[in-house]
């Protein structure tokens, strides 16, 4: 591959790699923080690079928004975007929306049971509360690990 | 809030605008980016803004929780029910065609409109219960403690 | 299309089926939340509950000599619009989950309002509804997106009914959080799955899907959407290491949700990996054999065993059957992974054993927890005397689950078994029978815990209400019943299997 084709395959899919690196954040953010917030951020920052995806999906070259003139005469020389990706994407985002507020009040009320969101200290008090499971009711016991 | 004169005024401005707005985006939704999501989030906005700037209370004693709540169910109430509406006249279910079955374009604007009103009560209703639900939780720690 | 229906026959009620299906309990939802009644929130939720499980018998009625309902949204054709297609698969999945709901809610009453407070119990059966509309609608659609939205908003009401646990147990809350980090995840690979198969086919309909990939043939795009879907519906279905949300969110569930979610959820989404590996995708490409056979089945196996062993440790009669049903789970996707009538035959016909096996068993334990307060082995031990019905139907039920003859379980794994030995995989028969000899170690600790030991002091006398036993003892003679008259279960397994197996030219015949 020359120069110019490798920029040509690095820059015409500029698309794909935001969504890639921003997929990865995200994802990690999820997996690495232990911080009950910090992983609801990654969720949704994992959730927006797929909205991206579509998004960019959805691009026509040289089209426009797809909005038709309201005395409805269209010209054939128009190119509009592609709309679907952007409908998907909306119903998308409402998803991700629910999922958050769900998430949030999830964790106020963790908050207010265990006393703390890092999940390190969480862990913490499941052991202790599967301990005292294990002691009144005998024997081994999984418990969260 | 009691002191910020300049927000409390500009606050009470801006309500009667922004709910205006939010019935332009409602209503002109079929002709122009717009509609019941957009709506509903705007109106919410308003609601929300008072509530920030003049608190809890107050918001809440113009737009009851118990409103707001029956609200959620009853958009979408709205918009399934123009499904059944359809369904009962012999048309598939969401099929405008069946509210002016000569004009079917007619027919796909009533139906369009009946459909994102319903949108536009249920987000509303959603978005200022989560705000409620989360403004109205009482505080287990002061502010320090944070 | 809409704009041309100048000419318009009138549709009736009949052909509308399908749309009902999903549109009876999703109307119940707001209705519940606006009427605000207590007691009639659980009126509404059964008569809707029954109604969707009388539709689903009635489509399942008209598609089980092998034809197809369709049925189009908004009178947009596909694939522009959004179609609802029914054939024998999903309509056997429909009836499966729609009773299961409709026999579990006479049994909810009571255990619910033991374990959730009043004030609750509206927004309680508004959720429990959307949960239901959101299974039925993955199931129902023909549509690939629409099946994300259906999968999501069961997935969030499943979330919130799974947290009402922490009225017992505060550990109800990191569990459905857990969960809800998880299904999110698993969700989002889905629809990234869903936009490369977008961007490789230009359609979201899964017949039209189906086609283009037929034609196009495998390339590196749809092997990637491949990958994501099966990853994101394994995360859903809790393919075995992608379990991890299970056993906290059924063991702190309340008893009457882990029935249904046991019973339905990840049923519907092993549904909707089959539907995508063999309609979708096209059964006959490499990459795909190679993930049944290299990836899918060594899983299955240790799925059999790893939760099977984990399970014969537990002293909580709860997280025991959570860890079961995720080795039950393994059965499953053996007998998709062996790509043969027999196998996938199998696979259907025990996803609806399992289904109403472990709903038995769950309504068992929440009935044992409705009268003693816990779950755990020394809580209920001796329970066999005292509550001699409820330990009856878990006894029914644990045979059930090993696989007795005159059992339905027995039915699924001897087809299961059946299907290996045509592949001339034994050495997979054997795996099969002595994962359920682990099965009956721990179904025996059940029966012995019950039955062989002196119950604890403090433990208030009696059976459990009429109410919880006769939804019981209804799922524990289904066991036997399903194990003896097998026409209908098989017959439409047989049917839905074909139906896959014939891959993308299933799909078409419009």
């Amino acid at each position: 591959m020359g120069d110019s084709a490798t920029f040509e395959f690095v820059v015409g899919h500029a698309n794909y790699w935001l969504f890639s690196v921003l997929m990865m954040t995200g994802l990690y953010v999820v997996v690495a923080r232990g911080n009950l917030v910090k992983k609801i951020v990654g969720l949704n920052m994992f959730q927006t690079s797929v909205f991206m995806l579509y998004i960019s999906m959805g691009r026509v070259d040289g089209g426009t928004a797809p909005i038709f003139p309201v005395d409805m005469e269209i010209d054939p020389a128009v190119i509009y975007s592609n709309p679907l990706p952007h409908v998907l994407i909306l119903t998308a985002i409402v998803v991700g929306i629910a999922t958050t507020a769900l998430g949030l009040s999830l964790i106020i009320r963790i908050r207010e049971e265990f006393g703390t969101i890092e999940e390190d200290d969480i862990l913490v008090a499941e052991r202790i509360l599967a301990a005292e499971d294990d002691k009144a009711h005998g024997e081994a016991m999984g418990g969260r690990t | 809030m009691r002191h910020h004169l300049i927000l409390r005024v500009v606050t009470k401005l801006l309500v009667g605008c922004i709910i205006l707005f939010a019935f332009y985006v409602q209503f002109h939704g079929d002709f122009s980016p717009g509609g019941g999501f957009q709506a509903g989030v705007i109106m919410a906005v308003a609601f929300i803004l008072y509530g920030i700037v003049f608190g809890l209370r107050k918001v809440q004693a113009v737009f009851p929780p118990w409103v707001v709540h029956k609200m959620v169910a009853l958009g979408v109430l709205i918009y399934a029910g123009t499904g059944v509406v359809s369904l009962f006249l012999g048309y598939g279910f969401l099929d405008y065609g069946a509210f002016a079955p000569h004009h079917p374009s007619h027919g796909q604007h009533y139906g369009i409109l009946a459909v994102e009103f319903g949108v536009g009560v249920t987000v509303t209703g959603v978005m200022v219960a989560i705000y409620y639900a989360f403004a109205a939780r009482p505080a287990r720690l002061s502010d320090e403690e944070w | 299309m809409a704009t041309e229906a100048a000419h318009h026959t009138a549709m009736s009620l009949a052909e509308q089926l399908p749309v009902l299906q999903v549109l009876v309990p999703f109307l119940a939802a707001p209705l519940i939340v606006f009427v605000g009644h207590r007691g009639l929130a659980w009126l509404v939720a059964f008569v809707t509950s029954a109604a969707a499980f009388v539709i689903a018998g009635l489509m399942l009625g008209q598609v089980i000599g092998g034809g197809v309902i369709y049925y189009h949204i908004g009178g947009w054709a596909p694939p522009l619009g959004i179609e609802y297609r029914v054939d024998a698969t999903n309509a056997f999945v429909l009836l499966l989950v729609s009773g299961i709901s409709t026999i579990v809610l006479p049994y909810a009453r009571q255990s619910v309002a033991s374990e959730i407070p009043l004030r609750h119990h509206a927004l309680f059966y508004a959720c429990y509804m959307l949960c239901l509309t959101g299974l039925l609608g993955v199931v129902v659609t023909g549509d690939a997106f629409n099946v994300f939205v259906f999968l999501e908003i069961s997935s969030l009401s499943t979330y919130v009914l799974v947290a009402q646990g922490s009225h017992r147990d505060k550990r109800a809350l990191t569990a459905a959080y857990d969960y809800l980090i998880m299904g999110t995840i698993g969700a989002t690979f889905f629809v990234i799955g869903l936009g490369m198969l977008y961007m490789a086919t230009g359609t979201l309909n899964m017949a039209d899907l189906a086609a283009r990939i037929a034609s196009q043939g495998a390339n590196r795009t749809v092997i990637a959407a491949f990958g994501f879907i099966v990853v994101g519906m394994g995360l859903k279905a809790a393919l075995y290491p992608l379990h991890l949300w299970l056993p906290n969110a059924y063991t702190y569930a309340p008893s009457a949700v882990t029935s249904f979610l046991a019973a339905t959820a990840t049923k519907v989404a092993i549904y909707v990996l089959m539907r995508f590996m063999f309609s979708v995708f096209q059964p006959a490409f490499l990459f795909e054999g190679n993930t049944l056979e290299f990836l899918i089945m060594p899983l299955a196996v240790m799925a059999m065993f790893a939760a099977s062993v984990i399970a014969i440790f537990q002293t909580d009669l709860k997280r025991l059957l959570a860890y079961s049903s995720i080795a039950q789970i393994g059965y499953m996707l053996l007998g998709i992974g062996m790509l043969s009538q027999t196998g996938l035959t199998a696979a259907i016909v025990h996803l609806f054993n399992h289904g109403i096996t472990k709903a038995a068993l769950f309504m068992g334990v929440g009935a044992l927890v409705f009268r003693t307060g816990g779950s755990f082995f020394d809580r209920v031990q001796g329970m066999g005397k005292t509550m001699p019905w409820t330990s009856g139907a878990i006894v029914i039920g644990g045979l059930s689950l090993i696989g007795v003859p005159g059992t339905a379980g027995f039915v699924s794994k001897w087809y299961l078994v059946q299907g290996a030995l045509e592949k001339g995989w034994w050495p997979v028969a054997v795996l099969i029978v002595v994962s359920s000899l682990l099965a009956v170690i721990y179904v025996w600790q059940i029966i012995e815990a019950l039955y062989l030991q002196a119950p604890a002091k403090d433990i208030p006398a009696g059976e459990a209400p009429a109410t919880m036993l006769i939804p019981m003892w209804i799922m524990a003679l289904a066991c036997i019943y399903f194990g003896l008259a097998t026409d209908i279960t098989l017959g439409a397994a047989q049917a839905a299997a074909q139906g896959l197996l014939a891959g993308s030219s299933g799909m078409l015949s419009h």
